[in-house]
């Protein structure tokens, strides 16, 4: 398969406070994005156990998506503080497992912002694209 | 009673676990008492032959201690699991994949070239690596094939109890024992440790306090009684499964990880990756930065002896 007509699989995790709302935003003002990202909606970007991302990878995601508030708007305060530790503390572990960090990202976006929402997820959509299929080894 | 029969394995291993059996010391003439071993290749000479002429499940229990990375090693799994009524998995490489999983964060070709070529004792300027099968004048010689990946024994077979560690500590194993002397083993499947977590028994003393840098064991000196991770230092604690009676803790060293995941996680690694990022007390992008320097190899040092059995199993060929 030649990147071209590779459509990518990317889990979006999504706060409910903010990113959610702004993904709401971006729908209801008829912002086009990439049809590429599947949304899970999370209470907060610190629920994303770091699980949930190995999880994706596993079961066949190219990409992971996640969002927050904005640093100083969780709504639980510190929530994306936690998930600002853990991301790149991850992204790490994952080159060292084979997988490229540009496959996770992760960003801010306020219930306002449907045009960020969208532009975030046209860039990951491109990235993931560029990066190609992913695929774990079971056994070798 | 009629004597067991008792079959001790090692596949990919550091021989730690056998010689863990022998450190029961005196008990060994109990375990001699209860059991006729049958195979067990350290200590004694039997063949692969003898063990293929007994019946069907007629070996009581195997050990099989060290990981799968080769096809003799499935091979002899296999065989063992056949003529087995309880295959324990016995010690950190069987459960989990040990130390010698770390080679899943590289593959067979890599591995042999360092291994015949870039390692300095080398001189193999025509480039020959074992091959599975070379023909000779005096017949085909074989050898068994070397995996990419390196599996647990519950990825080849089916095991009835895991005894984890790096290796057992003998309590542990004295307490298996005595189960099978009594007939009183669990149901099948269980993992003969402690259902809660390293931090769960730890008595060092905990403050909830946050961390804002982190130290590598030469590093520092840490203060015994307290906590090591809120020292700073990376301890595998509030990731891994207790029951070992805290043997690195009370040495002042922090706990590797050697006895697994605790009951309900599934992947030690990414539990003691969220661990580690919840005390760390930082905010700035830059110092977080900082801070993931600092962790100097995060995959090796949160699945040091897990790596066989973390979700993802291997990097990515
Ligand atoms: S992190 Fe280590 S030192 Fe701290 S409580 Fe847990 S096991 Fe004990
Ligand atoms: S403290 Fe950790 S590494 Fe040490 S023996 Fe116990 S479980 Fe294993
Ligand atoms: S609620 Fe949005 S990041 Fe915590």
């Amino acid at each position: 398969m030649s990147n071209s007509d590779f459509e990518p699989k990317i889990v979006g995790f999504l706060c409910n406070w903010c990113s959610y709302r702004g993904a709401d935003m971006a729908g209801t003002a008829r912002i086009k994005s990439a049809p590429n990202v599947r949304v899970v909606r999370v209470m907060c970007s610190g629920r994303v156990d770091p699980i949930f991302v190995l999880k994706a990878f596993k079961e066949g995601a190219d990409g992971v998506l996640i969002l927050g508030c904005h640093p100083g708007d969780c709504h639980y305060v510190e929530g994306n503080y936690k998930t600002a530790r853990r991301v790149p503390l991850l992204k790490k572990m994952l080159e060292q497992l084979g997988i490229e960090e540009e496959r996770v990202r992760l960003d801010w976006v306020s219930a306002s912002e449907g045009d960020r929402f969208s532009s975030i997820v046209n860039e990951v959509t491109a990235k993931v694209k560029e990066l190609g299929p992913f695929r774990v080894n079971e056994r070798g | 009673m009629a004597k067991l029969k008792l079959a001790l394995y090692w596949a990919a291993s550091c021989g730690g676990c056998d010689i863990a059996v022998l450190d029961i010391n005196e008990k060994i003439l109990d375990v001699a008492e209860l059991a006729d071993i049958v195979l067990w290749p350290v200590a004694l000479d039997f063949k692969y032959h003898h063990i293929e002429a007994m019946e069907d499940g007629s070996i009581d229990v195997c050990l099989f201690n060290g990981s799968v990375r080769n096809s003799e090693q499935e091979k002899i799994a296999r065989l063992l699991r056949q003529k087995s009524k309880v295959m324990v998995a016995f010690g950190s490489c069987a459960c989990f994949g040990g130390i010698p999983a770390l080679g899943n964060f590289t593959n067979r070709a890599e591995i042999f070239e360092r291994a015949y070529i870039e390692a300095p004792s080398n001189n193999n300027t025509d480039r020959s690596f074992p091959e599975t099968s070379v023909k000779v004048e005096e017949g085909e010689l074989e050898l068994p094939e070397f995996y990419d990946t390196v599996l647990t024994l519950a990825d080849v077979v089916d095991v009835e109890y895991f005894v984890p560690g790096c290796p057992p500590p003998v309590d542990l194993i004295l307490k298996f024992v005595d189960l099978l002397a009594t007939a009183q083993l669990p149901p099948p499947g269980a993992i003969l440790a402690s259902e809660k977590t390293l931090c769960d028994e730890c008595e060092r003393v905990k403050e909830e306090k946050k961390i804002t840098k982190i130290y590598r064991p030469h590093q520092i000196i840490p203060e015994p009684e307290k906590c090591l991770l809120e020292q700073g230092i990376i301890c595998l604690g509030p990731a891994t499964r207790g029951g070992c009676g805290m043997r690195c803790i009370q040495a002042n060293m922090p706990c590797r990880g050697c006895f697994g995941p605790p009951a309900g996680v599934y992947d030690q690694g990414a539990k003691m990756l969220s661990a580690l990022a919840s005390i760390f007390d930082i905010k700035e992008e830059a110092e977080i930065a900082r801070m993931v320097d600092e962790v100097v190899d995060p995959a090796g040092t949160f699945y040091r002896f897990g790596m066989s059995s973390s979700m993802l199993k291997r990097k990515r060929m």
